[in-house]
């Protein structure tokens, strides 16, 4: 089951400049939440700093706090942890290339110290499964490479190796902006299903994507939460005027 | 229109005849060099000479048996001291050394890269024959692996720097830590290219004579013991070749087409392995 994750004052740096401004933002277990605004509004530095990604940059600062149900995201908490708990899929599909398909999956477990055969079976199988991806690679899992795939099924692959590390939360950059509209359609119906079993968050620059796939929509300005409201009152009757040009196209 | 074309036809056509003479010219000196090995030593190398200790002057026979084996020695400690080395110090610099104290160390790398090879020779010789108290196998390794260590950290520097930060932070996003992300995500992504540099390395520090001087010092007779003056291919050759007597000559032409034939078998043999997954684990 997915856990919401909770964040509070959030404030990022990248050196001096200031990325994320006092972001407060809940988002609920077992529900697609997802994050709007204009290029370099902060969308991406705000789920970084959710699996603590966002410190892996030179330079790079957080400031506030994020609790994942009961977890303390920050203060004492192992970065490791936090990330096998808080899985990611990012903008461009990063397969290991010199991995076959089915070591990919398997990475995070194996490298994390999973040893059994027959549960890293098991667990390849259900992931790719539940990524939509089993059918159409499960005669070449050991043969194929990675990196030999499509697009489209790199980034499912990629869905895949978040999920069998068995998070709670899938946090998602922007999954399916290197995607023709087929396989984007494949991602979101993917999305929706997950939902189920865990809580997503969602950066987009596709509006429409937004308003397809997610329950709930944060709209962000110069590292500011401008407003964070059911998907379809947003889009529809939203408060803020910022919000409003942004989603009828006046900016950004 | 159709002279233009004809025009930038004829402009291909050279632009690519040039390339192929480049390439030509760059093969001609290694076939060269080769052919003329072939031709002055192919017909000594017998059985003899591959499995016999010299003879003494004047009698006949004999070979370079112990100068193959104890090049083996040598290089095996050469590569045991500077491959781990260097392949340590090139992934301090390339995730982790970026600016700072990495750049003194990649100053210290391409200092010792342009250390001419008998200084390194001298300074093994002054650090551990002179300590020792005799010349050995071990001296004459540290002194090749020391030669090594440059190159190969230089070039996994750079065949790691050249994969994608993307590859790291899947690794890190999937909450492997940082020190297995590297190992096992990395470095393996760029193995084929760490491997190269090795090779390189390897292949640099087999020809050396002059540091050999004073370290292996070279040997007569057979000898298994790391800890004792040993004989090494490029010193027999050499001490053949300025030798005044027929005999020695032809096995020093024989003894340089061996070397020849031993380091690209080697080099061969390796990125056949690592081409065929060998070497990147079966995990």
């Amino acid at each position: 089951m997915g856990v919401g994750i909770e964040a509070r004052r959030l404030n990022a740096w990248f050196g001096s400049h200031q990325a994320l401004f006092d972001v407060s933002m809940d988002m609920a277990a077992n529900h697609v939440t997802a994050i709007i605004g204009p290029s370099g509004c902060g969308k991406s530095t705000f789920i970084r700093c959710l699996n603590r990604m966002h410190e892996t940059v030179p330079g790079a600062r957080v400031e506030g706090t994020v609790r994942l149900g009961e977890l303390q995201v920050y203060n004492g908490t192992p970065a490791v942890e936090v990330r096998r708990r808080i899985g990611m899929v990012f903008q461009k599909p990063n397969p290991f290339p010199t991995m076959s398909i089915y070591d990919n999956v398997a990475a995070g477990l194996k490298l994390n110290g999973l040893r059994n055969r027959r549960q890293l079976d098991e667990i390849v199988e259900r992931t790719l499964r539940l990524a939509a991806l089993w059918d159409e690679v499960k005669d070449q899992l050991r043969k194929q490479s990675g990196a030999s795939l499509s697009g489209g099924q790199q980034q499912r692959l990629c869905i895949a190796r978040a999920l069998a590390v068995e998070p709670e939360v899938l946090l998602m950059d922007e999954p399916a902006s290197a995607l023709d509209p087929i396989s984007t359609g494949k991602i979101e119906e993917l999305i929706f299903q997950l939902k189920a079993s865990y809580t997503v968050v969602i950066v987009t620059h596709n509006m429409q994507q937004a308003a397809r796939v997610a329950d709930l929509t944060g709209f962000f300005l110069l590292g500011r939460l401008i407003e964070f409201e059911r998907t379809q009152k947003i889009f529809t009757t939203p408060s803020d005027k910022r919000t409003e040009d942004y989603i009828t196209g006046r900016f950004g | 229109m159709r002279s233009s074309y004809w025009r930038r036809l004829l402009a291909d056509r050279m632009a690519t005849a040039a390339a192929a003479a480049a390439a030509v010219l760059v093969i001609a000196p290694l076939v060269a060099v080769f052919g003329y090995l072939v031709y002055r030593g192919a017909s000594s190398i017998t059985w003899a000479f591959l499995t016999q200790a010299p003879k003494p002057v004047g009698e006949s026979g004999g070979g370079m048996g112990n100068a193959i084996a104890g090049s083996g020695i040598i290089l095996l400690i050469a590569s045991a001291i500077g491959v781990p080395l260097g392949i340590g110090a090139g992934i301090y610099l390339a995730e982790y050394g970026r600016r700072g104290f990495g750049n003194f160390i990649r100053f210290t790398a391409d200092v010792l890269n342009g250390v001419p090879s008998i200084v390194v020779g001298i300074a093994v010789y002054a650090l551990v024959v002179v300590v020792q108290h005799h010349f050995s196998a071990v001296s004459a390794g540290i002194a090749l692996g020391i030669m090594m260590i440059p190159t190969v950290t230089r070039s996994t520097e750079e065949v790691l720097l050249m994969v994608p930060n993307s590859i790291r932070e899947a690794g890190l996003g999937l909450g492997i830590p940082r020190w297995r992300t590297t190992v096992s995500i990395v470095l393996r992504s760029a193995i084929s290219g760490v491997i190269t540099g090795v090779m390189l390395a390897f292949a640099r520090v087999a020809g050396e004579t002059a540091p050999l001087l004073f370290t292996a010092f070279g040997n007569q007779y057979w000898n298994w013991n790391p800890n004792q003056p040993t004989a090494a291919l490029p010193l027999q050759i050499f001490v053949y070749a300025i030798s005044p007597y027929d005999e020695w000559h032809r096995q020093a032409w024989a003894g340089a087409l061996v070397l020849i034939i031993l380091i690209v078998g080697t080099v061969g043999m390796v990125r056949l392995a690592a081409s065929r997954g060998l070497l990147k684990g079966t995990s």
